[in-house]
């Protein structure tokens, strides 16, 4: 593979945007899980509930915080290495990405200070209502982002004017169909991402003996919410496989992983393609399933990847793999949340029991499941809608930067990873000295311990 | 045939309306993360660890609002001047980078450097480096955005490097010494004690600093060949406004230290900031590009910009001006030292 500015502004483009997602996946679930813990210590002054807001504020703090410089490249990214793109569509995503800024951005960011160190400076109220303000600037901004998004996968509502998409009908943008089943998609993912997060640390110090109480609150709370949600999603995730099989056939049939058009279609669990010989040199699969999945029938006609131009097919691996780890990731939440449920249900009836030691570690090493399903959810959605950047419309290599050279290019990406490298470790180790410490190991150094920013009127 | 001559004026409106929110974006992000990035360059100037302690304090609650409006900035653009943006950002390929480098390092090394030992060190070096140097690349970025920038078929048609001149030099010195004006302007308000004297020691210095660098890019276009300079040349009394705000800035910092007057300082800086800004709109418009594109060339349909008027521009714009003076008052008044 030769490296020139297109390829390098995809890896740079595919590595920012993994990066970026780790962090505001958890945080859009744990701002609400925030707001929800001061609620409920707003509503019952069990001192549990702030115990266990001050402890996940902290990690909180750090997750956001990586979130919002992280998005900022992406910010700017359209314009530095997708100038092209950003020419042409700009009448069309500029304003989406502006909404979220306007919308989204500056709520969360303004009352992110309130939630970190307006504690002892606003009344109750006003504080609780900071924490909504994150929580709902947090879901804001996913859903502008998917709008966005969704707009490149099944672009509708424009028309062309020369070379530019210009908007005729942003009704038509806003209520199409597939963003309505995108972001329920993503905002499910992101809940039950951070409710795995929060059971997992239950679990993990239940398996340690340590902060009981919280411990049972966390596991109890992760996996009741997760075991309501998960069959949600399920729904909603196939409904997804509905939109791209009717407007995405391409990345339909990769993700099938069918190269021949079958009556009845099998399911693939495994291959590996022979893109000459358009057939897979090695399969798994079970028959007549295929046909079930993609049309609720037993004898449907499914087509396969041959029935799209050999120059608008995409990559075979990634999109095909993606979605069985997705799918696998949200198979095991399923699992684990729906056992846990019944599982902590008898402990409890049993004297307050604990759960049975090898579900918690099930619980405990199953913390990263969301992150993993969110990300190969996205490679499956990003790199399937190739060779397009808008879908049927413009394609990625027409959307590169004209003027950007191979050295520019590698530079930023060498930047990029290096930052990335050297922050995201460091970050990571915090978050987890954090969950180490615990719940109420608070007043720690300097003016990290409680951090409500002692600050005096000033003088007139 | 009325009905287009409407559709016609809403749209040039929209366009001056937007070019005024672009405008409006940028200054408040000046101010507001001006003065924040200035603190992060005083920080590596101060090696006393209980006052950079302090120094940290007083930005802590609201820098990432701050920062926020440099997104609005970069979306307003995208959204509202499409062509501009893209071209921009294509020129200025390097600096962005070495900007973005700057404030992601700055901004999780001030959450990591209160939760680290050993690593204390290197997470304040990262902060007021990464100040410094994002501050420094935008005060370029401007510079080479006066000298013009080399466009062909509405692509930028320069090299990687061309942003890099000495003119362009001189604004990342300016735009330097300007922020760190508006971070000791910062300071004094919100400190007290040793920060606060150690802060009004500053201030003249940097006065001194920003003004001459304000007058010197002035000169510098005036006397050079840049296309902006004949505007200057014909318009004497426009020349003079921004002069006399700068002028009544320098004279007001000039006071608040003699008389220690804490809150005169701050807005002070923030007049000769806002002046040395008119004296930049009035060079620059009605260019977006200076000499290369228009604003009303620039901009998006007017499609794009209605839905962004209707909803962004008249609902959601003043509620986020109320809601970020409300954060600001709830944070007033001054920080007290950690450790009395």
């Amino acid at each position: 593979m030769e490296l020139d500015p297109l390829i390098l502004s995809r890896i740079q483009f595919a590595f920012t945007m993994t990066f970026h997602i780790i962090f505001p996946s958890f945080t859009i679930g744990l701002a609400a899980w925030l707001a929800t813990l001061e609620g409920l210590s707003l509503a019952t002054s069990r001192p549990i509930y702030r115990e266990l807001f001050d402890f996940w504020l902290r990690i909180f703090v750090i997750a956001f915080v990586m979130g919002v410089v992280s998005g900022i490249v992406m910010a700017f990214q359209f314009g530095t290495n997708w100038s092209a793109l950003s020419a042409r569509t700009g009448p069309i995503q500029g304003p989406l990405l502006a909404y979220e800024s306007f919308t989204a951005f500056l709520l969360e960011a303004t009352f992110f200070g309130v939630m970190v160190f307006g504690r002892q400076r606003v009344s109750r109220g006003v504080y609780f209502f900071s924490c909504l303000m994150v929580a709902i600037g947090t879901t804001v901004s996913s859903f502008w982002i998917l709008a966005n998004n969704t707009w490149m996968q099944v672009p509708v509502g424009y028309a062309m004017q020369g070379n530019q998409f210009v908007p005729t009908d942003w009704g038509a943008i806003f209520s199409s169909e597939v963003l309505w089943v995108r972001f329920p998609h993503m905002i499910l993912a992101a809940y039950l991402t951070t409710a795995f997060c929060v059971a997992a640390t239950g679990a993990w110090y239940t398996l340690r003996h340590r902060h009981a109480e919280g411990a049972r609150v966390m596991l109890r709370m992760g996996l009741g919410l997760a075991a309501v949600l998960i069959p949600l999603q399920l729904v909603i995730g196939h409904l997804n496989g509905e939109y791209v099989e009717a407007h995405q056939p391409s990345k339909f049939t990769a993700i099938e992983g069918r190269w021949q058009t079958e009556q009845p279609a099998r399911l693939l669990l495994l291959a590996w393609p022979d893109e000459a010989a358009e057939r897979n040199a090695f399969e798994i699969g079970v028959p007549v399933m295929g046909s079930f999945f993609d049309s609720l029938t037993f004898d449907s006609r499914e087509p396969g990847i041959v029935t799209v131009p050999v120059n608008e097919r995409p990559p075979f691996l990634v999109p095909f793999y993606g979605f069985r780890i997705m799918v696998g990731m949200g198979l095991v939440m399923l699992f684990v949340s729906w056992s846990g449920v019944w599982l902590t249900r008898r402990a409890r009836m049993d004297k307050g029991r604990a759960p049975p030691r090898w579900f918690l570690w099930a619980t405990a090493i199953s913390f990263p499941s969301g992150f993993i399903a969110i990300v190969a959810g996205w490679f499956t959605a990003e790199i399937g809608r190739q060779p397009w950047v808008v879908f049927g419309a413009l394609r990625t290599a027409d959307a590169v930067t004209p003027s950007l050279t191979t050295s520019a290019a590698l530079t930023s990406l060498l930047v990029y990873v290096t930052l990335y490298s050297l922050i995201f470790p460091a970050g990571t180790y915090y978050i987890w000295r954090a969950l180490r410490a615990g719940p109420g190991a608070e007043k720690t150094t300097s003016n990290q311990g409680d951090r409500g920013l002692i600050v005096e009127p000033a003088r007139v | 045939m009325p009905l287009d001559l409407m559709q016609t004026l809403e749209a040039f409106n929209l366009v001056h309306f937007w070019a005024l929110v672009l405008a409006f974006a940028i200054l408040i992000y000046g101010l507001l993360d001006g003065f924040d990035l200035g603190v992060g360059i005083l920080f590596g100037f101060n090696a006393d660890p209980v006052q950079r302690d302090q120094m940290m304090q007083t930005i802590e609650p609201v820098w990432d609002g701050n920062e926020t409006w440099l997104v609005v900035v970069g979306t307003v653009l995208f959204a509202a001047f499409p062509a501009a943006y893209a071209i921009f950002l294509s020129a200025f390929y390097l600096p962005v980078v070495i900007l973005l480098g700057a404030l992601i390092l700055r901004g999780v090394s001030m959450e990591f450097r209160g939760r680290s030992g050993r690593l204390r060190g290197l997470w304040s070096g990262c902060f007021s480096g990464g100040s410094l140097v994002a501050t420094f690349v935008q005060g370029t970025a401007i510079g080479a955005l006066v000298e013009g920038i080399d466009i062909s078929n509405g692509e930028y048609a320069g090299g990687a490097w061309d942003w890099l001149s000495p003119f362009a030099l001189l604004g990342g010195f300016g735009l330097v010494a300007g922020y760190a004006l508006l971070g000791a302007g910062w300071l004094v308000l919100k400190t007290r004690g040793g920060v606060r004297e150690w802060s009004y020691r500053w201030l003249p210095r940097l006065m001194v600093l920003t003004v001459a660098c304000v007058l010197a890019s002035f000169i510098w276009t005036l006397m050079g060949s840049m296309n902006i300079s004949h505007r200057w040349a014909d318009s004497p009394v426009w020349v003079m406004v921004p002069l006399v705000l700068v002028v009544l800035g320098a004279g007001g910092i000039a006071l608040s230290v003699r008389q220690r007057r804490d809150r005169l300082a701050y807005p002070m800086a923030a007049l000769i900031f806002i002046a040395a800004f008119c004296a930049f709109i009035f060079s620059f418009w009605p260019w977006i590009l200076p000499g290369d594109l228009r604003f009303d060339q620039a901009a998006a349909p007017p499609a794009s910009l209605q839905f962004l008027f209707y909803g962004a521009g008249l609902v959601v714009l003043p509620v986020v001006l109320i809601y970020t003076v409300g954060v600001y008052w709830i944070f007033r008044g001054k920080s007290r030292p950690i450790d009395p």
